[in-house]
C-alpha cells in the first residue's frame, strides 16, 4: 500500500513538473521580432535614464558636502543633464510599448 | 520516503538538462516560448529541491536512522534543533543545501527579471541550470543523501559536537547563499558576453545580485570566525585556514566588483574588467565550495574524509568556469572597450581602480597562500604550508592602505576633483587621525607594533572622513528641508541609500581593522598550570583558579550526552573583583557507548570557553588540559572489572557503570589535580564583530530598494520630469 502511495505521488510530481514547465509552450504566443527590439531598446534607455539622474543627484551632492567648486558643479550640471535629455529624446522616439 | 526523495533527485536532475537545453534554443530570437519554459523548469527545480531537503529534514527530526545520512550524522541524544540543523554537517546533505539554495536564489532573480534583460536572461538561465545540473549530479550519483541502510541501527552517531554551536545553525547556509549568490552575477555576465549587452540595465541588476553575494558571504564569514573565537578553545577568529580563505577570495572579488560597477555605470569605463571580476567571483565560489567539500587540503573547518571522490569533477567544473571565462572575454573583447577615460587622477574613479587593485592584490596573496601545499607538492613532491605570519606580512600593509582609501573615497568627487576641495575635506579627518595617533602612541608599545599603529590611524582617518560625510550631508539636508537634525539625518540616508549605506560600510571596516589590529598586537597570552586557590597574572589581571567543577549530562532519554570537567575562576585587577567565570571540557562519548568506562572519554571533545567581553578588553579563558589523565589508572581498573562482569544483567550492569561514572565525577572534584588553562586579554576584540554588524547594517541600507527606485515609465514628452524627479531626491 505505502509502495502504491508512492508511485502516485511521483506520478503526480512529474505530471505536476510537466504542465508547469510546458505551459509558456501550450500558450505560445507569435513572437514580433521587431517589438521585442524595441522593447530590449526602451529598457535599456529605462536604466540608462536611471543611472543618469542617479549620477545628475550624485553631482548635486557633492556639490552640497563642499566636494565640488560652485563652477565645476554648473558645468558638469550642465552635461549631465544635456546627456539626460538625450536619452528621454530616445525614449520619445521609440514610443509607448 | 527515501524513494520519494530519490525519485525527486532524479526528476530535478533531468529538468536542469532540459532547462540547459530549452534556454540555449530559447535565447535565440522568436523563440521566447522556449527561454520561459527554461525559466519555469527553474522554478520547478526549486519546488522539487525544497520537497527532497524537506524530506532529509524530517527524517533528521525524527531520528530515521534506516537513511544512512541520519545514521551518520545524528542521534536521539541530539538536541532537536541541532538534529534540524546536521543535515548540512554531512558531505550528502551539503551538496544537496548548495544545490537547493542555488535553486532557490535562482527562482527569485528570474522572477524578478521576467520581464527585464529578456536577451541576457536565457543564456543566464542555461548557466545557472548548469550549475544546477552539476550540483543535484552529484548528489544523484555520488553523494545521494536518500541512501538507506538495510538493518537500521537503535542509535546514530550523532552530530560532531564541535558543530553543535548555535551560529554554525546559520553559518553555513549564510555561507553557501553567499556562493550561490556569487554564481548569479557569473550567469548574468556570461549571458551579457554572450548576447553582446553589456548595458546599463546588465550593470544595474548585476550590481544587486553582486551586493546580496557580498552580503550573505560576510555574514557567514564573521558566524564562522565568531565560533572559532568561542568553540574551537584557541581564541583565534582567524586562522588562515584554506576553508576560511575560500570563503574569503569570492567575497574581496565581489568587493571589488561592487566598486568597479559604479565606474561602469556613471563612466562606461571598465567593461572589460568588471566583466573578468564577474566571472572570477563565481568561478571562486566553486573554488570555495571545492576547498570545503573535497578535503583536498588540511583544514580544521572540513567536516569531510580526505581524498574523497568528487575532488575531480569539481577539478572539472572549475576548468570549465576559468577557460570559458578566458575565452568569453577575449572573444568579446570589441564590446569591452571604454567609452571614456579617467578625467583626473584626482576623482573617486582613480581611487576605486586603485582601491580594486589593492583588493585583487589581497585575494592573489590569500590564493597564493592557499593553494601552496598543492604548488609546493606538485613541484618539489612535499606539501608545505604558509602559516598565518606569511599571511600578515603581505595582507596587513595591503589592508592599511586599502583603510586609508576607503577613508579617501567618500571625500572626493566623481570626475575631477579640485586640490583646493580636496584639501579642504581633509583637514577635520587628518586632524582627527593625528590626535589618535598621539594618544596611541602614548599608550601602546609603537616600536613592536608600528603596523597596528599605522592601522588605528587608517581606521581613525575613515571614521573621521565618514563622520565628516555624514555631518555635512545631513546639514545640507537641513538647510534644504528645514528638518530637524535627526530626521534630517534620516532622511539623507533614506533618499541616498546606495550612498550612505556604503559609506556606513566604510565604517564598519574600519572599525572591525581597528578590533583586529589592537587584539592582534597587543593581546597578552599565558598557558599556566594551576591548582585550586593559585593566582596566574595576564595582561594586568589577576586570574585565581577557585574549584573544578564536574558533572554527566544527560539527555531526556536517559543517555550520558557528555561528561564536562571544567574550572571556577575568578577574575580581579588590582584587587578589585572583575567577574567570576567557568570554563569547562566536555567529553563525548563514543559511538555506543556503554561497554567501559573508557567508552565515555574516547568520542569527541570540545571546550566552553568562560568569555567576560567588553569595548575595551575581552577576558578570554579556556581549560587547556583538564587533567583528567589523573582519573586514567582509575578507569583502566573500571574497564577491566566491567570486562570481567559482562554475565550480569544488563539493567544491573548500567547501573554500576553509571554508579561508577558518578564516582569518577566526585574524585575529580575531590583530588582536584592541577589544570592547565589558556588565559587571553584580547584589547577591543568586541569591535570587530560590533564592525561586522555595522557592515551588515550598511550593506542592508545599500541594498534596500528605494521607494523612487520602483520602474516608472517616464514619458520624455515630460522633459521637465527631470527637474521634477531629481528635485523629489535633493539633499
Amino acid at each position: 500500500m505505502g509502495g502504491v502511495l508512492v508511485v502516485l505521488a511521483i506520478a503526480v510530481v512529474l505530471a505536476a513538473v510537466v504542465w508547469v514547465v510546458s505551459g509558456p509552450l501550450r500558450h505560445r504566443h507569435s513572437d514580433d521580432p521587431e517589438r521585442e527590439r524595441r522593447a530590449v531598446r526602451r529598457a535599456e534607455l529605462d536604466a540608462a535614464r536611471e543611472a543618469k539622474y542617479r549620477e545628475i543627484r550624485d553631482t548635486e551632492l557633492d556639490w552640497r558636502t563642499g566636494k565640488l567648486s560652485d563652477a565645476d558643479h554648473a558645468a558638469l550640471d550642465r552635461v549631465l543633464r544635456a546627456e539626460a535629455v538625450a536619452i528621454l529624446n530616445e525614449l520619445d522616439e521609440l514610443g509607448d510599448e | 520516503m527515501a524513494v520519494l526523495g530519490r525519485a525527486c533527485l532524479i526528476l530535478a536532475f533531468a529538468l536542469t538538462l532540459y532547462g540547459v537545453g530549452a534556454a540555449i534554443y530559447g535565447a535565440h530570437p522568436g523563440r521566447r516560448a522556449w527561454a520561459d519554459s527554461a525559466r519555469r523548469a527553474v522554478y520547478a527545480l526549486a519546488a522539487l529541491l525544497t520537497v527532497a531537503f524537506v524530506i532529509v529534514e524530517i527524517a533528521f527530526i525524527t531520528s530515521d536512522f534506516s537513511f544512512a545520512l541520519v545514521a551518520g550524522h545524528s542521534s536521539t541524544t541530539t538536541p532537536l534543533l541541532y538534529r534540524a540543523a546536521a543535515a548540512w554537517s554531512s558531505q550528502q546533505g551539503s551538496l544537496l543545501l548548495w544545490a537547493w539554495l542555488l535553486s532557490l536564489w535562482s527562482s527569485l532573480v528570474l522572477y524578478l527579471t521576467r520581464n527585464r534583460l529578456r536577451e541576457i536572461t536565457p543564456w543566464a538561465t542555461a548557466v545557472l541550470m548548469g550549475f544546477g545540473a552539476f550540483f543535484v549530479g552529484l548528489v544523484v550519483f555520488k553523494e545521494s543523501p536518500f541512501a538507506t541502510l538495510a538493518q537500521a541501527p537503535a542509535e546514530g552517531v550523532g552530530l560532531n559536537p564541535l558543530l553543535r554551536y548555535p551560529s554554525m545553525m546559520v553559518h553555513p547556509p549564510m555561507l553557501y547563499s553567499g556562493y550561490t549568490l556569487c554564481a548569479v552575477p557569473m550567469a548574468f555576465g556570461v549571458g551579457a558576453l554572450l548576447a553582446r549587452r553589456v548595458d546599463a540595465e546588465w550593470v544595474a541588476a548585476t550590481r544587486k545580485f553582486a551586493l546580496a553575494a557580498w552580503l550573505f558571504l560576510g555574514i557567514g564569514i564573521v558566524l564562522g570566525a565568531r565560533w572559532s573565537y568561542v568553540e574551537l578553545g584557541w581564541g583565534g577568529y582567524w586562522g588562515w585556514d584554506p576553508v576560511e580563505n575560500a570563503s574569503l577570495m569570492p567575497w574581496l572579488i565581489s568587493t571589488a566588483f561592487i566598486h568597479s560597477i559604479m565606474i561602469q555605470e556613471k563612466r562606461g569605463m571598465l567593461r572589460m574588467w568588471n566583466a573578468s571580476l564577474c566571472l572570477a567571483m563565481g568561478t571562486l565560489a566553486i573554488v570555495g565550495t571545492f576547498l570545503v567539500r573535497s578535503g583536498i587540503i588540511d583544514s580544521i573547518h572540513a567536516f569531510v574524509e580526505q581524498g574523497n571522490e568528487i575532488a575531480w569533477a569539481f577539478t572539472a567544473l572549475i576548468a570549465v568556469c576559468a577557460s570559458g571565462s578566458i575565452w568569453l572575454i577575449y572573444s568579446r573583447r570589441d564590446i569591452l572597450r571604454s567609452e571614456h577615460r579617467l578625467d583626473s587622477l584626482l576623482s573617486r574613479e582613480a581611487l576605486f581602480l586603485f582601491n580594486n587593485l589593492l583588493l585583487v592584490a589581497l585575494c592573489f596573496v590569500v590564493f597564493w597562500g592557499t593553494f601552496f601545499p598543492l604548488i609546493s607538492e606538485a613541484l618539489t613532491g612535499n606539501k608545505s604550508t604558509l602559516g598565518p605570519p606569511w599571511f600578515a606580512r603581505y595582507t596587513v600593509p595591503l589592508a592599511i592602505v586599502l583603510a586609508v582609501v576607503a577613508g579617501l573615497g567618500p571625500v572626493i568627487s566623481w570626475r575631477r576633483a579640485t586640490w583646493a576641495n580636496f584639501k579642504h575635506n581633509l583637514i577635520w579627518p587628518l586632524s582627527f587621525t593625528a590626535v589618535v595617533l598621539v594618544l596611541v602612541i602614548a599608550f601602546a608599545d609603537a616600536t613592536s607594533n608600528w603596523l597596528a599603529i599605522a592601522m588605528f590611524g587608517a581606521g581613525a582617518f575613515v571614521i573621521a572622513c565618514v563622520g565628516q560625510e555624514f555631518w555635512r550631508g545631513t546639514r545640507a539636508r537641513k538647510i534644504m528641508s528645514g528638518e530637524r537634525l535627526p530626521r534630517a539625518f534620516v532622511s539623507l540616508v533614506a533618499r541616498n541609500r546606495r550612498r550612505y549605506g556604503g559609506y556606513l560600510v566604510h565604517l564598519g571596516i574600519a572599525v572591525l581593522f581597528i578590533g583586529i589590529a589592537a587584539s592582534s598586537a597587543f593581546q597578552h597570552s599565558i598557558t599556566p598550570t594551576l591548582r585550586p586557590g593559585q593566582t596566574a597574572r595576564v595582561g594586568g589581571y589577576d586570574v585565581r583558579y577557585l574549584r573544578p567543577t564536574a558533572s554527566i549530562s544527560v539527555n531526556g532519554s536517559g543517555h550520558v550526552e557528555h561528561i564536562n570537567f571544567g574550572s571556577d575562576v575568578r577574575v580581579s585587577k588590582n584587587g578589585k573583583f572583575v567577574s567570576n567565570m567557568h570554563t569547562e571540557r566536555d567529553y563525548f562519548p563514543t559511538q555506543g557507548a556503554g561497554g567501559t568506562l573508557s567508552d565515555y572519554f574516547a568520542g569527541n571533545q570540545t571546550s566552553e570557553v568562560g568569555l567576560k567581553a567588553g569595548l575595551r578588553r575581552d577576558i578570554w579563558i579556556d581549560v587547556n588540559d583538564t587533567n583528567i589523565g589523573s582519573l586514567m589508572p582509575i578507569i583502566r581498573r573500571g574497564d577491566k572489572v566491567f570486562g570481567d562482569a559482562k554475565s550480569i544483567p544488563a539493567a544491573m550492569y548500567n547501573q554500576l557503570l553509571g554508579q561508577a561514572l558518578l564516582g569518577l565525577v566526585k574524585r575529580y572534584k575531590a583530588t582536584a589535580p592541577p589544570v592547565q588553562f589558556r588565559m587571553l586579554i584580547s584589547p577591543m576584540a568586541t569591535w570587530i564583530w560590533l564592525g561586522a554588524i555595522i557592515v551588515f547594517i550598511g550593506g542592508l541600507t545599500a541594498l534596500w530598494p528605494s521607494p523612487r527606485g520602483m520602474a516608472r515609465r517616464a514619458r520624455a514628452t515630460y522633459k521637465a520630469r527631470i527637474a521634477q524627479d531629481l528635485g523629489r531626491a535633493r539633499a
